[in-house]
């Protein structure tokens, strides 16, 4: 598998499989399973080789696609008149994908309009002071969107590798040390600055795995104010 | 008052003064509760004689319809400038709580079995998110094994999304060619 993919953030198996359709600008009631099934399995490979934990729903997914893919091999069986084909085995699933569609786009529908606090503001404190008391004005960012982040950074990468044998022994220990040193100095830094002050390729990929482990740890806790926004972390102070 | 006011730009006065006055979107029967004496039908032509001044003027302030109800807004063009006034962040919903929201909005009342089918992913986690917002809320269990929670949406949906009852949300494009 030699061609570039690009990580998206997905919101689901059916979400990556649109984005696949899309892509490859085919018509959804009639999907080239083959094809699209490789790329869907090589996005899932991806997402496995950067170690994310894989939603179960993405590999039931996978199967479904496999399995019609499978179906759609055998011959069809004996006796069956030519106009009177069985049924689409895809049927299934376009029917599933055209639902998905259509509510996707009616959430971004929703979003379009001239929302309260943000488009519209009513005269009066009660209202703001219940938006002061609303957690986060930002959106907590999930594995998606770090991956997303990393592989921005790996590809502003200006040198494909730097071939300096590096006479420093890196240890994700000593990185979780210098992170959350440097928070608690800090208060809060960006994923950018984290992972960009350095080009050396194992370091950023040793800083990754720190903010990872971090996360899973819940001693830090990173936000993003909107998509493909810078993402901030903060030490989730638990005094 | 009084001057030169007619009886009738007198209730159109009144009016206003509760629209402006009123924390949430205000009704013509909570009108009609203050005014008495006066009919709902004589209420909603005031109303609208309101809302056709506040459209002619074509200020900063409109007045809109909203969860039922009739509220002052400060008209949506205008909301860089007010955003620097209040200097907070619009709390957002994230692109999964949207989503989920888009399901329960047009399918409810309905389980959470059926949005995590739709989503084809589990929205326990946007579910809880749209719950503690107060937009999507509960209104009753299943009457089958298990008694699943059935979800809907809140006024506090109508109010965030501007819309004066459910049927102003857009038709669904496709629906009908999915359900032939």
């Amino acid at each position: 598998m030699n061609y570039e993919i690009k990580l998206d953030i997905f919101e689901g198996p059916l979400d990556l499989l649109l984005y696949l359709i899309r892509k490859n600008e085919i018509d959804i009631c009639n999907i080239p399973i083959a094809l699209i099934t490789e790329q869907y399995l090589a996005h899932l490979g991806m997402m496995h080789s950067l170690n994310l934990d894989l939603a179960g729903e993405y590999l039931v997914l996978a199967s479904t696609l496999v399995h019609i893919k499978s179906k759609m091999l055998l011959p069809p069986a004996e006796g069956e008149d030519e106009d009177e084909e069985g049924e689409d085995p895809r049927a299934e699933l376009v029917q599933q994908l055209l639902e998905y569609q259509m509510f996707k786009e009616a959430a971004l529908g929703l979003e379009d309009r001239p929302l309260l606090e943000r488009d519209v503001f009513t005269r009066g404190a009660p209202g703001e002071a219940e938006s002061a008391a609303e957690e986060e004005a930002m959106i907590e960012v999930g594995i998606f969107e770090l991956v997303e982040a990393f592989r921005r950074i790996i590809a502003g990468l200006d040198h494909p590798e730097q071939l300096a044998i590096d006479a420093q022994k890196l240890s994700l220990a000593d990185r979780i040390n210098e992170i959350m040193d440097r928070l608690s100095e800090e208060k809060q830094t960006t994923f950018a600055e984290l992972l960009g002050e350095t080009a050396d390729r194992r370091r950023i990929v040793y800083t990754f795995l720190a903010i990872l482990e971090l996360m899973k740890l819940r001693m830090i806790r990173a936000f993003q104010v909107g998509p493909f926004g810078a993402i901030r972390l903060f030490l989730s102070v638990e005094e | 008052m009084g001057g030169g006011m007619t009886v009738m730009e007198e209730k159109v006065a009144i009016i206003e003064a509760l629209i402006f006055a009123s924390e949430t979107p205000l009704t013509a029967e909570r009108v009609m509760e203050i005014m008495p004496g006066a009919e709902k039908k004589e209420i909603v032509s005031l109303v609208g004689e309101l809302v056709r001044q506040y459209g002619q003027r074509g200020g900063g302030i409109c007045l809109r319809e909203v969860a039922g109800g009739f509220q002052f807004q400060t008209r949506a063009e205008l909301a860089p400038w007010i955003r620097k006034l209040k200097a907070v962040r619009p709390a957002m919903l994230s692109p999964a709580a949207l989503e989920t929201l888009a399901v329960v909005a047009y399918r409810q009342p309905l389980v959470k079995a059926e949005i995590d089918r739709i989503r084809g992913v589990d929205v326990s986690g946007a579910l809880k998110g749209l719950l503690e917002k107060k937009i999507v809320r509960i209104v009753g269990r299943k009457d089958v094994p298990g008694k699943p929670i059935i979800y809907g949406t809140t006024r506090k949906f109508l109010e965030v999304f501007n819309l004066r009852d459910l049927s102003e949300l857009p038709t669904l494009r496709e629906l009908k060619d999915l359900h032939e």
